[in-house]
């Protein structure tokens, strides 16, 4: 692969991880934020490809399969299934998230201004390989990351809080991806599993709200504070 | 050898345990009051592996085992001990928690195998995440217990539980991402100054001076705050007096003694690397940050805590801001004093939660103001309450009075004097307050037997109220014969039931073992100071 071609296939994958983002960001549809989920998950995959054919790294093109396996096919079956039981319980209506903390508009221009924060922040990081294109990329990975995090503390339902929190997973690993330093394998490993167990976690936890609570709107957690 | 089987013992115990429950949940009826004894039992094992590990590798260096992957130095040893000694007070205590939730119809059996297959498996992550050379094992064998112990919070699955169990696991995962942010931060640092992949500790310390300052300092920052939530410290505590408070108790004491701990290992161990790439100002201004806003936070919501439990929770967010301050204090002593002071508190607080637990058990109540009078009801359970508070307090003969001592000169001693001043002054608040709502607890009257059963009706098994009153019928009838017509009236008027005070023998050796540690810490302050050295730089 030419050098301009990695380039703007590399930056092609950015713009639709970020762009996925927001769009996750935006819609209230659950069936549809699973969708955009899934998208980003091959943008991630496309990225990790990416860059391994330029460097001819067999070691990352495994690690994207392995991205593959997880974001695009595991995580968004398990959101689907839980989607789909919370759906049948509540007598077959899509769900959506009903009231968010922040509307639309406002969570669009936060999501503007996370991004030039993350630009702002991640400075030192871009600088430190200044001639790697991928390392231009890394601003888009934390933009990611916290445009998860707000959209993690907005959102009341339990299913939409479990999504924002793997978008926020997705955000990270494009920074592992795209700072480029390879870790070591086990430790990828594990950083996989980890991710898959703590969604399959939150996933039961869910369906135990909803037994508990009745429906999983996050609001009816009051029961504890000081 | 025999060194690298010990090393691989504090894992490989737990597993097998976790392995032997798991077995049992198939069939677990027959014979489960055997099996749960499985679980101390492998306790001991691994404390038993964590000390001659501890004496055959005293006064040598670094060991290695598994091609590099598993490292451990004297603290790593250390940790293994508090691991090993919190671990086998709250699983000796299990079979006797476990039985009377049994009888209560609250666990089958099969839950309760469950239930300790889990904490097995806890402790085996615990002593893997002390045990790896790299940070990023430590990291994945950190973020492991969590899923491990979500569904220990949630066992009981009322609304609470799992609400407790939802926080739990969001906060604490959304935490440790930030953690797995700035080590793929560091990580690019590392390799940059040409580092081989893998985030190995010791290649870390050793190339340090040569990362590059900004990115260190963003992933030094997101690392202390990610590990700083695991560890309870403020920003991102909200999740720990819920899942504190909600658990079973010996999870609580598990979680407070060793998981609470292990989250401040991987702090100190980051606060090396962050110290030769950055000095030591970056680090210690962020602990001061963390360590006094926890402090200031544990005394304003300890001031009108209504809920024991929640009440131990938030004076362990107290002890890990007191470990923080320690930490930023930095120097060898003040790290001898950190380390002793996690083993001091684990065990203080691990027999408080257990106490706690039975109290819970006994009365069917979190709130301090419908438990009274525990000390003429219970006398060995109130006197374990007391003696554990007084411990948590730092009175002399536990180990926490030296380590708090410790803690204090070494602040005053690195020119932090205001700030140990301040947090000074917020124990002693946290103090009395602990104080009063405890006294509250141990003192005055017991209540009228009628009441108490109302408010125990949901909890307590019938059974069990049955014994109690029928307990409280012989008591009755010994005073009889021996009080004077007129207290006979006043008793019979409004009989008080006596509790059973059984399976508290764990909590009296922890609490023994903090007293003697107080005392007299012989060998073990060679190993303090031998792995305080292992953290502090040159």
């Amino acid at each position: 692969m030419n050098h301009t071609a990695f380039v703007e296939l590399l930056n092609l994958a950015c713009g639709a991880l970020l762009v996925t983002a927001v769009l996750i960001l935006w819609r209230r549809q659950l069936a549809a934020i699973i969708r955009w989920f899934t998208v980003q998950g091959l943008a991630l995959t496309a990225i990790a490809a990416i860059i391994a054919v330029d460097g001819h790294d067999a070691r990352l093109g495994a690690i994207a399969a392995g991205v593959f396996a997880l974001r695009v096919i595991a995580l968004p079956l398990l959101l689907r299934r839980a989607l789909a039981r919370a759906e049948a319980d509540g007598g077959g209506r899509a769900l959506r998230e009903t009231s968010p903390l922040v509307n639309v508009t406002a969570s669009l221009l936060a999501a503007a201004v996370l991004t030039l924060l993350a630009y702002a922040v991640s400075r030192p990081v871009v600088q430190l390989t200044p001639a790697s294109p991928a390392a231009h990329a890394i601003p888009i990975g934390l933009a990611v990351a916290l445009i998860g995090f707000f959209a993690l503390v907005t959102r009341r339902r339990a299913m939409s809080q479990l999504a924002s929190f793997l978008l926020m997973d997705n955000g990270i690993t494009a920074v592992g991806l795209l700072t480029t330093a390879g870790t070591s394998l086990i430790m990828e490993l594990g950083i996989s599993l980890d991710v898959l167990f703590a969604a399959a976690v939150l996933q039961v936890l869910t369906s135990r709200v909803r037994d508990t609570f009745g429906h999983a709107d996050l609001d009816e957690l009051r029961e504890l504070r000081d | 050898m025999r060194t690298q089987a010990l090393l691989l013992a504090s894992v490989a115990v737990p597993l097998f345990g976790a392995a032997c429950f798991l077995l049992a949940t198939l069939r677990p009826r027959p014979g489960w009051r055997l099996t749960a004894w499985v679980s101390p039992a492998c306790a001991a094992l691994s404390l038993g592996a964590a000390i001659a590990l501890a004496v055959v590798r005293s006064g040598h260096g670094p060991v290695t085992a598994l091609g590099g992957l598993v490292r451990a130095d004297s603290l790593s040893e250390f940790m293994l001990i508090v691991i090993g000694a919190v671990g086998l007070l709250a699983t000796a205590a299990s079979p006797a928690w476990l039985n009377a939730e049994i009888a209560a119809r609250r666990a089958s059996p099969r839950a309760a195998a469950k239930h300790s297959a889990l904490v097995q498996l806890f402790l085996a992550a615990m002593a893997a995440a002390v045990l790896t050379a790299s940070l990023g094992l430590t990291w994945v064998a950190i973020e492991a217990t969590t899923i491990v112990t979500a569904f220990l919070v949630g066992q009981r699955k009322t609304r609470q539980a799992v609400e407790a169990a939802w926080k739990y696991v969001m906060i604490c995962s959304t935490g440790i991402a930030l953690a797995l942010l700035g080590l793929l931060v560091l990580n690019a640092a590392a390799a940059h100054a040409g580092l081989p992949a893998g985030l190995d500790w010791t290649r870390l310390v050793a190339a340090a001076p040569h990362l590059n300052r900004g990115v260190t300092r963003i992933a030094v920052a997101l690392l202390l705050i990610g590990f700083g939530t695991k560890a309870g410290l403020a920003p991102l505590h909200a999740w720990l007096p819920d899942a504190h408070g909600q658990a079973p108790a010996p999870v609580s004491a598990l979680m407070s003694g060793v998981l609470l701990s292990v989250a401040m290992y991987a702090i100190l161990r980051v606060k090396v690397i962050a110290d030769l790439a950055l000095g030591t100002e970056y680090t210690r201004t962020l602990l001061l940050i963390l360590a006094l806003a926890s402090l200031l936070l544990a005394a304003s919501l300890l001031i009108s805590q209504r809920d024991y439990k929640r009440m131990l929770a938030y004076s362990s967010i107290e002890h890990m801001g007191l470990l923080a301050l320690g930490a930023a204090a930095g120097s060898p002593l003040a790290v001898a004093a950190v380390l002793l002071h996690m083993l001091g508190h684990g065990l203080a607080k691990g027999s408080l939660f257990i106490s706690a637990g039975r109290v819970l058990q006994l009365t069917g109540t979190h709130r301090i103001d419908r438990v009274s009078g525990l000390a003429s009801r219970a006398p060995l359970l109130a006197g374990c309450l007391g003696l554990g508070i007084l411990a948590l307090l730092g009175f002399p003969p536990f180990s926490l009075f030296a380590s708090e001592l410790g803690i204090a000169r070494a602040g005053f001693a690195s020119g932090l004097g205001w700030v140990t001043t301040v947090a000074l002054a917020l124990v002693l608040v946290i103090a009395a307050m602990l104080l009063t709502h405890v006294s509250r607890m141990l003192l005055g009257p017991a209540p009228a037997a009628t009441e108490g059963g109302l408010a125990a009706g949901a909890a307590p098994p019938q059974a069990g109220t049955e014994r109690a009153s029928t307990a409280s019928v012989i008591q009755n009838g010994s005073v009889a014969t021996l009080a004077p017509p007129a207290i006979y009236a006043a008793e019979t008027a409004k009989p008080a039931a006596m509790f059973p005070d059984s399976g508290l023998l764990p909590v009296v050796v922890a609490l023994a073992a903090c007293a003697v540690l107080g005392v007299y810490a012989g060998p073990v302050t060679t190993l303090l100071h031998a792995a305080a050295q292992a953290v502090v730089t040159p």
